[in-house]
């Protein structure tokens, strides 16, 4: 191994069930290196780190790390901190049932000379390393009485007080204020004079280029590369991210165009925000309208669309729908308006398993109208046969299980379950995640002919080009917040890159 | 920095002690003709429930981390058959026996523990297993009564009163009563200090805690789960085996049926003590207020005469009820807070 490489991981692979997580993917890092670990949602990089720690078991490659012969795996997180390396793992690890200065030194706590807990100097040790965090706190109480963010700098407390020489913090400023961040900064620049090499995982690409020297990429659990900042500017970072190639994009015309001003509002919300989840923003959507929304994985996209629509109820502004002001409490209301949502996790909030092709169809008509009122049976079969029809629903019979379904048409099962609603603004979240080219296309169609007949839409996918054809405006997200929209000859490949990296894209 | 916190835990506490001080004065108001304001009163409690306190400290230990062990009733009465067959049948003498059903406790301890923590089956299933293997060793060992009379050091040790120099009356036929505790007693007040200090003070005892409070956490922070896990279930057992002697001292025999729910009274002392049923909160001193409160009702119903014992379940169920159902609230407060 190289002099001053400290941690070297490669060719690592690992399988959830069902789930490649990884696949051939790695990271170098040096001493006295910064090193973020990049890649959107889903990508890899808390597996990657617990392989590492030996929380999760990978089943190929090698982990070299600096004073240790040939390869090292770790049984737990035990044995990885008894070899130096410390982390802070995305999901806030404590236990809320200890005091602050538990949390900090369970394990390792400091003995009396007859082998106790030696309560005194604990908590004097724990209340001096909060204070050079600017935390002036109650070390002594329990931690479930502190909000995430001081959650968040009592597990980074706890890692940096460890002696060690790799320190992994994944994505530790997602609930931190600036000063927070600020403060975190400066204890892991002075962590890096020391000479211990930082792994840093975070979403929030400003962070990287204020902090980090190198760039590790991953996506789909491979590795994309390892850069040095300089190298790889915002832009290109998002390209390796997304594995669009930014050289050679080519742009494809969006085939909508704009709708005129004068078409009436559909959706009208000024400062809608769920707290943790998406910030404050507004958005029109007018009728007749495809709106698309932009961003990486994890920026707040379904976010933002559950906002509107209620599953994650707003706590400020107003949403006037058709113009009128409307109080949506739960999704039922929203239905009541007029508006319908394709959930993206279609696994877990969209398809009933056990209920046949024709139930799931009818299931949100029937709960629009409320369980005393039910379909009769005629009705209800008129409208299965009706969307299996139109959409080319591949099923045996409009009674089969809807698990026996394929992915694609178990989607298009949804799809029918709003439609038969009749809404007038529909949100579709990743509507063609996983499905066949042949039925993105017509799905993409679809979409495009409700516009045509007056509906309004939210479109919502990873796919730049898919929103291209279908999107006659796009709103873009980063980290949570709205932060811009495109619309017109700004509808591009590259423009869209270029909002979603935001900053100054040369940099 | 000392002030007391008063949160939701230390309220749960504070409601089962309010609780006995209000139910032991209401008894002492009520049946205040009958007794029930004497010390020896109070102290009789304490007596009959000495081997009922030890248990319950390791079923506390065992609930701290999430878990629970049902088992231990039969090893109660698997010890008690152990020692009335040893002494009776066999001559043994009972130091020996008595260091031999402790590392029977030990070695049940560290199966059912194993099972648990390493081979990850239901602690329920396990101690399960566990009640049914016990009490039908205890039948296997012997199907009668048998009452331990022949060892002069055992019976000695069960009739050693400790007097106490005041509190005493004069009862009808004109004798000083004097207050008096057992030896069983003072075991067991011993081993409720102990598993005092061993879970506040130790790192063993603070890692129960972060294993109930989330047992990923304490993976995660570097504790080894798997291992606290068999620790804390060889500690329940031991536990369990003193409260066995103990008990074995209260009643000087051995019988199959012995001590037949005397888990669910642990478990129960341990949830009206403040317990959490998930884990990761509660403390001895609770439980033995639980216990005393159990023993309380049971007293109660005793002084009373004209009713049947299963009123003292029935008071116990609705208590019960009521402190899980306290649980449940604070957990929802806690919830809504965040
Ligand atoms: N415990 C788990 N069980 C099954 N699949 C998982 C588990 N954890 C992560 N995954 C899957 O592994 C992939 C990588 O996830 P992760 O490493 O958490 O991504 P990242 O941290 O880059 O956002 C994802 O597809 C995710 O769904
Ligand atoms: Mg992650």
């Amino acid at each position: 191994m190289e002099n001053d490489v400290v941690l070297k991981m490669q060719g690592i692979c690992m399988t959830f069930p069902g789930v490649k997580a990884l696949d051939h993917a790695g990271l170098t890092l040096k001493k006295g290196e910064i090193r973020a670990l990049m890649g959107e949602n889903g990508a890899g990089k808390s597996t990657i780190i617990k392989c590492l720690t030996g929380v999760n078991k990978f089943e190929a490659g090698e982990i070299y790390l600096d004073g240790f012969e040939g390869p090292i795996t770790n049984r737990d997180t035990m044995d990885a901190q008894s070899k130096g390396i410390s982390t802070v793992y995305q999901e806030v690890n404590l236990c809320p049932n200890l005091s602050v200065a538990e949390n900090i030194y369970i394990g390792r706590a400091p003995l009396t000379k007859f082998r106790t807990v030696d309560r005194k100097q604990m908590n004097a040790r724990a209340k001096k390393l909060m204070e050079e965090l600017d935390l002036n706190i109650d070390v002594t109480a329990n931690l479930e009485n502190y909000s995430l963010a001081l959650q968040q700098m009592i597990a980074i407390a706890r890692a940096i007080d460890m002696d060690c020489k790799v320190l992994i913090l994944d994505e530790p400023t997602s609930s931190l204020d600036d000063r927070e961040v600020e403060k975190l900064f400066q204890v892991m620049l002075n962590l890096k004079k020391k000479g211990v090499g930082i792994i840093f995982v975070t979403h929030f690409l400003e962070q990287v280029y204020a902090v980090c020297d190198g760039i590790t990429v991953l996506r789909n659990g491979q590795l994309v590369g390892e850069y040095t900042v300089e190298e790889l500017p915002r832009v290109q970072l998002v390209a390796a991210m997304m594995g669009k190639d930014f050289d050679d994009l080519a742009s494809i015309k969006p085939e909508g165009g704009e709708i005129g001003k004068d078409a009436p509002l559909v959706i009208d919300a000024k400062g809608l925000s769920h707290a943790g989840t998406i910030k404050p923003f507004d958005l029109e959507i007018r009728e007749g309208e495809v709106v698309g929304l932009t961003g990486l994985l994890g920026s707040g996209r379904s976010e933002l669309a559950r906002a509107i629509y209620g599953a994650d109820r707003s706590q400020t502004g107003t949403l006037k729908v058709k113009g009128k002001e409307a109080h949506i409490k739960e999704p039922i209301d929203a239905m009541n308006l007029g508006m319908g949502l394709l959930p993206d996790d279609r696994k877990a909030e969209g398809i009933i398993g056990d209920l046949s092709v024709r139930e799931n169809i009818i299931l949100a008509m029937q709960a629009k109208l409320g369980a005393l009122h039910k379909i009769p049976m005629a009705k209800q079969i008129e409208l299965a046969d009706q969307f299996i029809e139109m959409l080319q629903i591949k099923t045996a019979s409009r009674e089969t299980m809807i698990r026996q379904l394929s992915g694609g048409n178990q989607q298009k099962v949804i799809l029918a379950r709003w439609l038969a609603t009749n809404p007038d603004f529909l949100i579709l979240d990743e509507p063609t995640r996983g499905i066949d080219i042949g039925t993105k296309t017509e799905i993409q169609k679809l979409v495009v002919k409700l516009a045509g007949e007056g509906k309004s839409v939210i479109f919502i996918s990873s796919e730049i080009e898919e929103m291209l054809r279908t999107c006659n405006r796009m709103a873009v997200l980063r980290d949570g917040a709205k932060v811009g929209e495109i619309s017109g000859d700004e509808m591009t490949q590259e423009g869209v890159m270029h909002a979603i990296a935001g900053g100054d894209s040369n940099e | 920095m000392k002030k007391a916190k008063l949160n939701n835990n230390n309220v749960l506490l504070l409601i089962t002690i309010v609780l006995f001080a209000a139910m032991y004065l209401a008894g002492c108001i009520v049946y205040a003709g009958k007794g029930f304001t004497r010390l020896q009163t109070f102290l009789n409690i304490l007596i009959g429930n000495a081997g009922l306190i030890s248990v319950t400290c390791g079923m506390t230990c065992v609930m701290l981390t999430g878990g629970i062990d049902i088992s231990v009733g039969s090893l109660v009465a698997l010890d008690c058959m152990m020692m009335a067959v040893g002494v009776e049948k066999m001559g043994m003498g009972s130091p020996v026996l008595m260091v031999f059903i402790l590392i029977v406790g030990v070695v049940f301890g560290a199966v059912q523990g194993f099972c648990i923590a390493y081979l990850e089956i239901q602690p329920f299933i396990v101690t399960m297993a566990g009640m049914f293997f016990a009490r039908g060793m205890t039948a296997v060992l012997s199907t009668q009564q048998i009452s331990i009379t022949s060892d002069a050091l055992f019976t000695k040790l069960a009739g050693t009163k400790i007097e106490f120099p005041f509190g005493g009356y004069v009862n009808t036929k004109g004798i000083l009563q004097v207050p008096y505790i057992r030896v069983t007693v003072v075991v067991a007040l011993l081993v409720v200090l102990a598993t005092f200090f061993l879970l506040n003070y130790t790192r063993f005892g603070r890692s129960i805690y972060a294993v109930g409070g989330n047992q990923q956490s304490a993976a995660l922070m570097g504790l080894d789960v798997k291992k606290t896990q068999l620790k804390t279930y060889i500690l329940c057992s031991f536990l369990t085996s003193i409260g066995g002697i103990c008990f074995c001292l209260n009643t000087m025999n051995g019988t199959v049926g012995q001590a037949t729910g005397l888990e669910m009274s642990a478990i129960s002392s341990a949830v009206i003590g403040g317990t959490l049923l998930t884990g990761g909160v509660g403390n001895v001193f609770g439980s033995l207020f639980g216990v005393l409160i159990n023993g309380t009702i049971s007293s109660l119903v005793q002084t009373n005469g004209k009713l049947i014992s299963s009123w003292a379940n029935i008071v116990t169920a609705i208590l019960l009820c009521f402190f899980i159902l306290l649980q449940a609230v604070f957990a929802k407060v806690k919830e809504r807070n965040k």
